[in-house]
């Protein structure tokens, strides 16, 4: 057994994905802090992933490029934002250019991990955060609230909380 | 930084553009099918400067284009959007159930 559930909420753009493993949560944090291990299950089979910086700690980034069947690159990059080794992870996931910088033209996704033992096994939860302060995104949410005009004096709200997360 | 100042002109437009009832209006009639200017028009006690005036100002912002027919402008706008935010959920949703996946068969070796 391996996705237990997956709760996706369209409004606020976050989906939330819960796993069960058969294997203690130090072997499981291992697919996450051990760049090699990384690799293997990051990229699709037919676009792996190579990870080239791998700094596991507040502030750190990890970057990687996955390869296509033609050869082609695409770059990544996550920014940590907290590691609370082998419990949980917090980074944000993002798009890079082909010379490694970050690509503030397309969205970023912030990412918290949770390990718990559950089950003689480990239960991980994984929820995923569309960057609000993102323009294509906020693009969206907004035009979103004129197919619902009620949610239209939410936006003052988003703005808001936009504002205090900056 | 450039890149920041670039967004928050952009969010600045929009807002601009949703700040106004009109406008906000105009584009919901524009999810719901793609009116004319002229029918826009026809909708609002004001002159049809005024209803062009404001669909610039959405233009601008980004959130309807103009195209000619004959001799009328219909307004669009990319209107799914509630489309659009399932279709990125289902992506994220796919990619991960994927890596899940690999990440049961990685330790599934270990045994």
């Amino acid at each position: 057994m391996s996705v237990v559930s997956v709760e996706r909420d369209v409004d606020s753009l976050s989906l939330t994905l819960v796993a069960q493993f058969d294997a203690p949560i130090e072997r499981v944090w291992q697919l996450w802090a051990d760049p090699r291990q990384l690799e293997r299950w990051w990229g699709p089979p037919t676009h792996p992933a190579t990870v080239e910086q791998h700094e596991l700690a507040a502030g750190g980034e990890v970057t990687y490029f996955m390869t296509g069947p033609a050869g082609e690159r695409s770059r990544g990059w996550w920014r940590v934002t907290s590691v609370d080794s082998p419990r949980s992870l917090e980074f944000t996931d993002g798009f890079a250019n082909h010379d490694g910088t970050p690509n503030a033209k397309t969205p970023t996704t912030a990412v918290q991990m949770r390990l718990d033992e559950h089950d003689g096994g480990t239960r991980m939860e994984l929820r995923f955060v569309f960057d609000s302060s993102e323009h294509m995104e906020q693009l969206e949410r907004w035009g979103a609230f004129e197919v619902f005009p009620q949610s239209v004096g939410q936006m003052d709200a988003l703005l808001a909380a936009d504002a205090n997360s900056s | 930084m450039v890149v920041d100042e670039v967004t928050d002109e952009e969010v600045d437009r929009l807002f601009h553009a949703l700040a106004d009832a009109t406008r906000r209006d105009i584009l919901h009639r524009c999810t719901g099918g793609e009116p004319s200017v002229s029918r826009l028009a026809d909708v609002y006690p004001m002159s049809f400067a005024a209803v062009q005036k404001h669909v610039a100002v959405l233009e601008r912002a980004g959130l309807v284009t103009k195209e000619r027919r004959g001799r009328e402008q219909l307004v669009r706008t990319d209107g799914n959007v509630v489309g659009r935010a399932r279709q990125i959920l289902d992506e994220l949703e796919a990619a991960w159930r994927g890596r899940v996946d690999r990440m049961a068969d990685l330790l599934g070796q270990d045994a």
